[in-house]
């Protein structure tokens, strides 16, 4: 039996990331899932609540339940927005549908690791830390990269650290943000790794738009983007 | 009323300070060495534990049990205390507490005073008002010792010198003891043990904080590395202990959980090298008078806070300075207060009770929410979930800002997905703001991103357009 599953895309990749969520309905149908992508779908409101606009932040996880209240499952390739509705959104007084990080939907819900994906690069894995700590991911992430056929792994030194990003942290504080960020780009370039992976954009944009304006040529690559590569539909970097 | 001393007079906001403080490059060096070998040895101690999680939960419940029950588990401590030939002081605030100290020194006529590493006694700004009065503290912990001479400020609760680098030491040991010592950390601690001995047995009063009070027997207990507490506690004829309300625990075989969660958490020590337990007064044996100082300074404030409440529970070991990766880049100073790192940004605030203060509102933001905290915290205090309720708070005593006026636009245009759809349209033309897929520069506050990273240009068409156009019906 198909397993139906909503993608809930977040705003940040729905808007600046197109190619993610692209990505996630390749591999789901792919990996014999049925994706429906409710269109009334907008934001989980984690940015409102962390910044301290909890009051703001209600109707949103409001509507995330009567968007996807009717789904067993949803999906989201982003660990801190799958963080914030399943561990605030019932502090605000809902119940949300069973919410996944995309890595755990895969491995715990259709129990797989090897999803046929090929990507012959040089990979580096950071694990954001909501995937780390809030949700309890573990090496789920790496177990899925290291099944990807021809894709060379390295270990990311410090792995655990946060990025410095932190949502409006990296604004408010934007002195002690790039302090983390510069760790976390010397990390990846001794990994001598060609892409950076990890399961929240919200991440790669931060320690990405580091490593761009330093012009290393370490590009971020979502998770999800290079499980669904293949030997006959690769990967391909947007321009 | 008397300004709070737990934030200290003058100190800037932390986003300020940090910015100063990220420019030093000795501090960044000594900090990245001590934090990341602390961090190290933490895991390995806490590894060797296979029942170290059911430990954090008896510690949190421990606490909190305490924290349900405190007001009758305090006279409780009174009874026992006073029973066994203590006094007992009650203090309302920072004030209050300094007064009975001094007083209590004048009566025995004590124009120095020997001091034990202490965090409460800290917080109250008790050193500062003891000299107004004209008695000397003389701080015997080591890295104590060192913040004091060196006219410093402590940047760390249990190593307040962790800022420092051995050369650093030497240089402040050369020019206030008047020794020649060279920078190892033998010769150094050597040249504090000459200049602390004879302190040790000249002073007739000494001042302790105190790690764990228990209720039922009044005992009082200190958990310390360097033997000075124990000079502290044993030589004197008087001993004033200062402490925090919520210290205690109420029966004495509570202390096995906290016996074992503190060591392992603060130092990476299996076991603490001196652990002194003292129960009121024993003639012939120990100091000969012995004075409680109980000391409330906001705790009763943040005790009837829900969701912040739970602070109260900490035991100051600093595990979460060790992991933050904040506190390792700018220190513990910048967050202007005796309580710094993550514990701090959620402790200092409450204790002050004033988020109109413009650090104290400051102090909640000081920090990404990675949750490292949380995850090494021997009490299980959930400092993420703290930090965005104080935030929360400063949102509310801030009222209309341009950043609230933001903000309720965006949780308009979010609330409808015909807004947001639009807003995105709109948004994307900022793609032909972009160089070779990429922005470098934009207007405030969008140029505290861009000063440090490249914003990627908005692709033409966002996921759900696309989605519509291959994938609707209709």
């Amino acid at each position: 039996m198909r397993v139906k599953v909503a993608l809930f895309a977040t705003c940040l990749t729905d808007t600046f990331f197109p190619e993610t969520a692209r990505a996630v309905v390749r591999l789901l149908e792919r990996l014999d899932c049925t994706v429906e992508f409710p269109l009334d779908q907008t934001c989980c409101g984690q940015m409102h609540f962390n910044t301290g606009y909890r009051e703001l932040s209600k109707p949103l996880a409001r509507k995330y339940t009567d968007v996807f209240g009717s789904y067993d499952y949803v999906v989201a390739p982003s660990g801190s927005c799958a963080g914030m509705v399943r561990e605030i959104h019932p502090t605000l007084g809902e119940s949300p549908p069973r919410t996944f990080e995309l890595a755990e939907f895969l491995v715990d819900v259709l129990g797989v690791t090897d999803v046929g994906a090929w990507f012959p690069h040089r990979v580096t894995y950071h694990p954001t830390c909501h995937s780390l700590r809030m949700l309890g991911v573990g090496d789920k992430p790496l177990a899925l990269l290291r099944a990807v056929k021809a894709l060379d792994l390295v270990e990311l030194p410090d792995s655990t650290q946060c990025c410095g990003f932190g949502g409006t942290f990296a604004v408010k504080n934007a002195e002690t943000s790039t302090a983390m960020l510069a760790d976390k780009m010397r990390c990846v370039l001794d990994t001598g790794a060609e892409v950076l992976c990890a399961g929240d954009n919200s991440c790669l944009m931060h320690i990405g738009g580091g490593l761009s304006r330093l012009r290393t040529g370490v590009r971020p690559v979502h998770l999800a983007e290079i499980l669904a590569s293949t030997e006959e539909d690769p990967w391909r970097a947007t321009p | 009323m008397a300004r709070n001393p737990v934030t200290w007079l003058g100190s800037p906001t932390f986003p300020k300070a940090a910015k100063e403080a990220l420019n030093d490059t000795q501090l960044r060096q000594n900090l990245r060495k001590a934090t990341g070998t602390i961090r190290g040895r933490r895991a390995a101690a806490v590894a060797e534990m296979t029942d170290w999680e059911m430990l954090r939960v008896a510690g949190e419940q421990i606490k909190d049990d305490v924290l349900a029950r405190l007001d009758t588990l305090l006279v409780q401590l009174e009874e026992s205390v006073t029973a066994r030939g203590g006094v007992v002081h009650w203090a309302r605030d920072a004030e209050e507490a300094n007064r009975i100290v001094l007083d209590l020194c004048r009566a025995e006529q004590a124009t120095e005073v020997v001091k034990v590493k202490s965090m409460a006694t800290a917080e109250i700004g008790l050193n500062e008002a003891l000299e107004a009065g004209g008695v000397q503290a003389i701080e015997t912990d080591l890295a104590e010792l060192i913040v004091q001479l060196g006219e410093d400020r402590p940047s760390h609760i249990l190593v307040p010198a962790i800022h420092r680098n051995r050369s650093e030491i030497r240089e402040i040991f050369q020019r206030r003891m008047g020794v020649e010592v060279s920078d190892e950390p033998a010769d150094l601690a050597e040249a504090a043990r000459v200049y602390l001995r004879q302190k040790f047995l000249t002073t007739k009063v000494a001042i302790s904080g105190a790690n764990f009070a228990v209720a039922d027997t009044g005992s009082i207990v200190v958990l310390e590395s360097e033997g000075n507490g124990r000079m502290c506690l044993t030589l004197p004829d008087t001993l004033i202990t200062v402490m925090g309300i919520e210290k205690l625990v109420p029966s004495w075989q509570d202390l096995e959980v906290f016996l074992q969660l503190l060591p392992r958490s603060s130092t990476a020590e299996r076991m603490n090298p001196y652990t002194s337990v003292w129960t009121g007064v024993t003639p012939g044996d120990g100091p000969q008078n012995f004075h409680l100082v109980l000391i409330d300074n906001g705790r009763t404030a943040t005790l009837t806070d829900s969701v912040g409440r739970q602070a109260l529970r900490c035991i100051r070991c600093s595990a979460c300075l060790n992991v933050c990766p904040v506190y390792e880049r700018t220190g513990g100073q910048s967050y202007g207060s005796v309580y710094p790192g993550p514990i701090g940004a959620i402790l200092t605030p409450q204790l002050m009770g004033d988020l109109h203060d413009p650090l104290a509102a400051s102090l909640p933001y000081a920090s990404s929410l990675c949750g490292a905290c949380f995850e090494v915290c021997p009490v299980r205090i959930d400092i993420p979930s703290v930090l965005t309720h104080l935030r929360a708070e400063v949102v509310e005593a801030k009222g209309r800002t341009a950043e609230s006026v933001a903000m309720s636009a965006a949780a308009w245009i979010f609330r409808e997905a015909s807004r947001y759809e639009k807003a995105q349209k709109a948004g994307s033309l900022a793609r032909f703001l972009a160089k070779d897929g990429k922005i470098t520069s934009l207007p405030w506050p969008g140029s505290k991103w861009t000063s440090s990273r490249d914003v990627p240009a908005p692709p033409s068409e966002s996921f759900r357009a696309w989605w519509r156009k291959n994938r609707c019906q209709e």
